[in-house]
């Protein structure tokens, strides 16, 4: 196959500078003795200081308990919520309020955080008025909001999973007598489940990294990890915000080398069992 | 038992033969759970918060909790509706707010088309790499997704501040003999905001050019067509649709964005993402920061509506 | 060759009753009004091209599409509100569908787990069927495991695990080479008479359907054109289509000059020859017919005295072509009219023989019984 020539590639080699270089800053300076980025204090660096400042920092612990709470429940719940719309749309063809559940599952990824984010606290403080709940705001109301526009990215994760699979295989257990709600839970999602993982890691990775809703509709008590984090970034750069840099880059890159390195495992496997196969049936 | 009768005339266009596998014979109310249980939610927590930021745009702003009076009071028994225009009369006749949208839409379709030409040879040149190397390749540009968006543009910070590392380079090497304000200005913001939405633009580039077949392009040579002419020929009319998706990916949210322009933008004029944020926080003015949020929504109804017709099509155009 | 329906002495009731049935896709109107009665323990095959409907019509006796019009009763009850995973009926799919994550095993279990039969009788059913296929060792194995032949025997075997009392097949032998084809034809063939169960079976292929079907039906854009067992189909096409579909023909198109009451003869201007058959059909003097006569039913010698005029079924022409096929050659002359005609010789003196033929100039003739008179 053609290599598409230099200028693409050029572009490819810089874009990707571009996009990285920023990260690596990051993470040199995490280590840098000198608060001041012109300096690099050899004397003194590397030093794990920043790093002890960061976990130290009370504040910022409860900030990121909170903010870990939030992911894995609100990651949780529109991943659920999210598969059952993904589900709706891809397999159960034309249906009264097909196009208003469309445009609900792809207008919040598009939409504006400030106005997503203005709308849910109005919700929020309409509701207290009328039912008297929620009562303030809170983790619970933080966590309401981020299911709502998580759920959206997940439905298209799953709906676009779905269009790709093989619905002969579907068919074929209903044929078998099995009922939809079997077929699916049996069949289906075992077999979209990569997909559902996926899906699952995008909802948490938004919803951990999600500023400004939260700042709506966040309570005076209640801050996320981000909120901490925007506060001292406002003054200016920050060495221990540098260290949890680090930390969170090392993190998602370790899981993506662990997952690309399984995978890729398993892929291998499967090919070598497929050759033995042929192989042996001749 | 033969068919004897005479063939009746068969219409030869076949619309969307598609194949309906769970169609309306087996309907039940499961169905209807399953696809209610998302909608009720979305119904709820998308839409009627909508309808609530519509309602208050329209009501008159009070000292009070909440600050805004209630739209519709009793009056000898009957409902009467007490609809101001204030708020959108003051954001019409403000000239910081018309400033402040224009601004806005213009930075989002300046960023949008950077995006884009940078996006698109990056998008085609993992189109064009061996297979292995393409997961290699979008695994890299997905990556920095993954990290903190936050901490990302945080990250340009250091690098752009006048003792930062860009500045740094410039004067050791000498091209510069004091530091140039590269922080808070238009050049800040558009990289920040270039540097954050790439992503977005790269891979519905790469999904579409992905699908392209070779050997049009070895056809349009064959041909006698030049690169070039064959790129420009070719490829990019096909490409159409992906350079459509991942532009409104890129514009719709880049209008409305607040982080980026707030830690990297200029402080002289503001993008009416932060005009909403500070109308709410600062001057506690509800009733005028619904009136923004829905008049951006309205700036947004054409884009939005037109990513999902895009959207649909490439759908189709798939099974 | 073919399995017979194994109730032969008095004639069962129709297993299986579609009337008049229809499905349209929007504008697109794929089975047109198709009646068909399939009996008990024989095997139907639907025979057609693609986009004569066969598949559609197979799907909805499934239960995986809804008749735009008409009903489908599978012993005698009517199947228009059940859903498939109520139908008695089950299907063997073209692309095997088993489910990757799952063993052969489990993918076999699958159809008696829904049926609520306890674990042991279950063990019991699937180690019986996978004896039956051959497949009992691969037990344990997965789908990707497995080469392609033995992923069809799995289907299969997941197909008749519930003992179903109609099978539907789609393409069954689409997906194999030749030698594995063959093999495989007989073991359907056997597997069906020992279980007795009727099989539908939807194919292109009509060597297969010809080995397979002891009724077939021919489906052209949405209709059943003939119904019959392969010997009529083959032998006595009701019209032009169903004469070229199966197998080669040489259609002769003339005009009826007499017609008798046991025979009839008509006249080709465009083979230049008069055809005489010993069949009566209806039809007047002065109409257009068509006489199709089969290839391995001319018989070639040279030419007898040229200049003479010719008899009744009689043809001369001009070896043009002869392609060697090893057990047969086919000879395509050149009549003096310019049309060709197809003759399957057998090769009984091998290949020096043929190739004395070629630009010879011949004469073709053939038995009255073997002309085929068809009026459309």
């Amino acid at each position: 196959m053609r290599k598409g020539g230099l200028f693409p590639r050029t572009a490819l080699v810089l874009g990707l500078v571009f996009l990285y270089v920023p990260i690596l800053s990051m993470i040199v300076y995490s280590f840098n003795n000198s608060r001041l980025v012109t300096v690099w204090d050899a004397a003194h660096s590397p030093t794990l200081k920043w790093y002890g400042v960061l976990l130290s920092d009370g504040e910022v612990l409860d900030a990121a308990w909170l903010s870990l709470r939030v992911a894995v429940c609100a990651a949780t719940v529109s991943t659920v919520l999210g598969t059952l719309a993904g589900t709706a749309l891809a397999r159960f063809g034309a249906f009264r309020g097909r196009s208003l559940l469309v445009g609900m599952t792809t207008a919040p990824i598009v939409m504006p955080e400030v106005i997503s984010g203005l709308s849910l606290l109005l919700l929020f403080v309409a509701l207290q008025q009328v039912i008297g709940w929620p009562h303030g705001m809170g983790a619970l109301t933080i966590t309401l909001a981020h299911i709502s526009f998580c759920m959206a990215y997940v439905a298209v994760v799953i709906q676009s999973r779905l269009a790709g699979f093989d619905q002969s295989l579907e068919e074929a257990a209903q044929d078998l007598g099995a009922r939809p709600a079997k077929v699916f839970w049996r069949i289906t999602l075992p077999l979209i489940l990569p997909a559902v993982l996926a899906g699952w890691l995008l909802a948490f990775t938004l919803s951990w990294d999600d500023l400004v809703i939260s700042q709506f509709v966040a309570g005076p008590g209640s801050s996320t990890l981000p909120m901490v984090i925007f506060s001292k970034v406002r003054l200016g750069v920050s060495p221990d915000v540098n260290a949890l840099a680090t930390l969170m880059v090392s993190m998602v890159a370790g899981g993506v080398v662990v997952a690309t390195l399984w995978l890729r495992h398993r892929q291998r496997r499967r090919e070598r069992d497929m050759q033995l196969a042929a192989a042996a049936n001749l | 038992m033969d068919q004897s009768a005479a063939r009746k005339p068969i219409e030869p266009r076949p619309v969307r033969a598609g194949r309906h596998g769970m169609e309306r014979l087996h309907r039940p109310s499961g169905r209807r759970i399953v696809a209610g249980i998302p909608a009720l939610w979305l119904v709820v927590f998308f839409l009627i918060p909508f309808l609530i930021v519509l309602k208050i745009s329209f009501s008159e702003p009070r000292l009070a909790i909440p600050p805004y009076a209630p739209l519709i009071t009793w009056l000898h028994g009957l409902p009467v509706p007490r609809v101001h225009l204030s708020s959108y009369a003051y954001l019409f006749t403000d000239p910081l707010y018309l400033r402040s949208y224009l601004y806005s839409v213009m930075v989002a379709a300046v960023s949008t088309l950077i995006c884009l030409a940078v996006g698109y040879p990056m998008a085609y040149a993992i189109a064009r790499a061996g297979e292995a190397w393409r997961s290699f390749l979008l695994m890299l540009v997905v990556l920095p997704f993954w990290t903190s968006f936050l901490l990302r543009v945080y990250a340009w910070i250091g690098l752009l501040q006048n003792d930062g590392l860009i500045n740094n380079v410039l004067l050791r090497l000498g091209l510069v003999h004091q530091p140039v304000t590269l922080l808070q200005t238009d050049f800040s913001l558009y990289v920040g905001i270039v540097y954050s939405y790439l992503p977005f633009m790269i891979l519905p580039l790469y999904a579409n050019l992905e699908k392209h077949d070779q050997a049009l392009l070895e056809a349009a040579a064959d041909l006698g067509a030049r690169p070039l002419t064959a790129f420009l020929r070719v490829t990019l009319p096909q490409s159409l649709p992906g350079i459509a998706a991942g532009s409104l990916l890129v514009f719709i949210p880049a209008v409305g964005e607040y982080v980026i322009p707030t830690l990297l933008g200029r402080t002289d004029q503001i993008m009416i993402g932060r005009m909403l944020s500070d109308e709410f926080f600062q001057n506690r003015d509800w009733p005028v920061a619904s009136a923004v949020a829905i008049l951006i929504l309205l700036l947004l109804v054409v884009p939005i509506v037109l990513l999902q017709r895009v959207e649909r099509s490439e759908m189709e155009h798939e099974s | 060759m073919n399995a017979l329906p194994s109730t032969a002495t008095e004639p069962a009731p129709p297993y299986v009753r579609i009337e008049a049935v229809s499905k349209k896709f929007g504008e697109f109107l794929a089975v047109d009004a198709v009646s068909l009665e399939i009996l008990r323990g024989e095997i139907f095959c639907l025979l057609g091209g693609s986009g004569s409907g066969k598949t559609t019509l197979l799907r909805m006796l499934a239960g995986f599409e809804t008749p735009s019009a008409g009903r489908i009763c599978i012993d005698g009850e009517d199947m228009s509100a059940v859903p498939p995973y109520d139908r008695p009926v089950n299907m063997m799919f073209q692309s095997y569908a088993l489910f990757p994550h799952m063993s052969v095993e489990r993918n076999v279990a699958f159809g008696l787990e829904q049926e609520r039969i306890a674990r042991p009788e279950v063990r019991r059913r699937v180690a019986e069927i996978l004896e039956l296929v051959q497949m009992s060792p691969y037990a344990g194995r997965r789908p990707h495991q497995l080469s392609g032949g033995q992923r069809q025997r799995v289907a299969l075997a997941r197909a008749l695990a519930k003992r179903p009392k109609l099978l539907l097949l789609d393409e069954p032998l689409a997906a194999l080479d030749r030698k594995l084809r063959e093999r495989t034809q007989f073991e359907l063939l056997n597997i069906q008479e020992r279980l007795g169960v009727t099989f539908i079976v939807v194919t292109h292929d009509q060597e297969e359907a010809m080995t397979l079907a002891t009724r077939m039906g021919v489906m052209d854009r949405g209709r059943i054109v003939q119904v019959g067992t392969p010997a009529e189909i083959y032998e006595s096409p009701v019209n032009r289509f169903v004469a070229d579909f199966i197998g080669s023909v040489n259609l002769l198109e003339g005009r009826v000059t007499a017609a008798g009451a046991h025979d009839l003869t008509l006249h080709s201007e465009t083979h230049g020859c008069t055809v005489r058959a010993g069949r009566r059909v209806d039809c007047a003097p002065g109409d257009t017919v068509w006489a199709a006569i089969r290839p391995e039913k001319i018989v070639l010698s040279s030419e007898e005295s040229p200049g003479e005029a010719l008899g009744d079924n009689r043809l001369r022409g001009k070896v043009r072509e002869v392609a060697y096929m090893g057990d047969v050659s086919i000879c395509l002359v050149e009549t003096d009219s310019g049309r060709t005609v197809r003759v399957t010789l057998p090769n009984r003196s091998g290949l020096a023989a043929q190739r004395d033929l070629r630009h010879a100039t011949v004469t073709l003739s053939w038995d009255p019984a073997s002309p085929v008179i068809l009026t459309r």
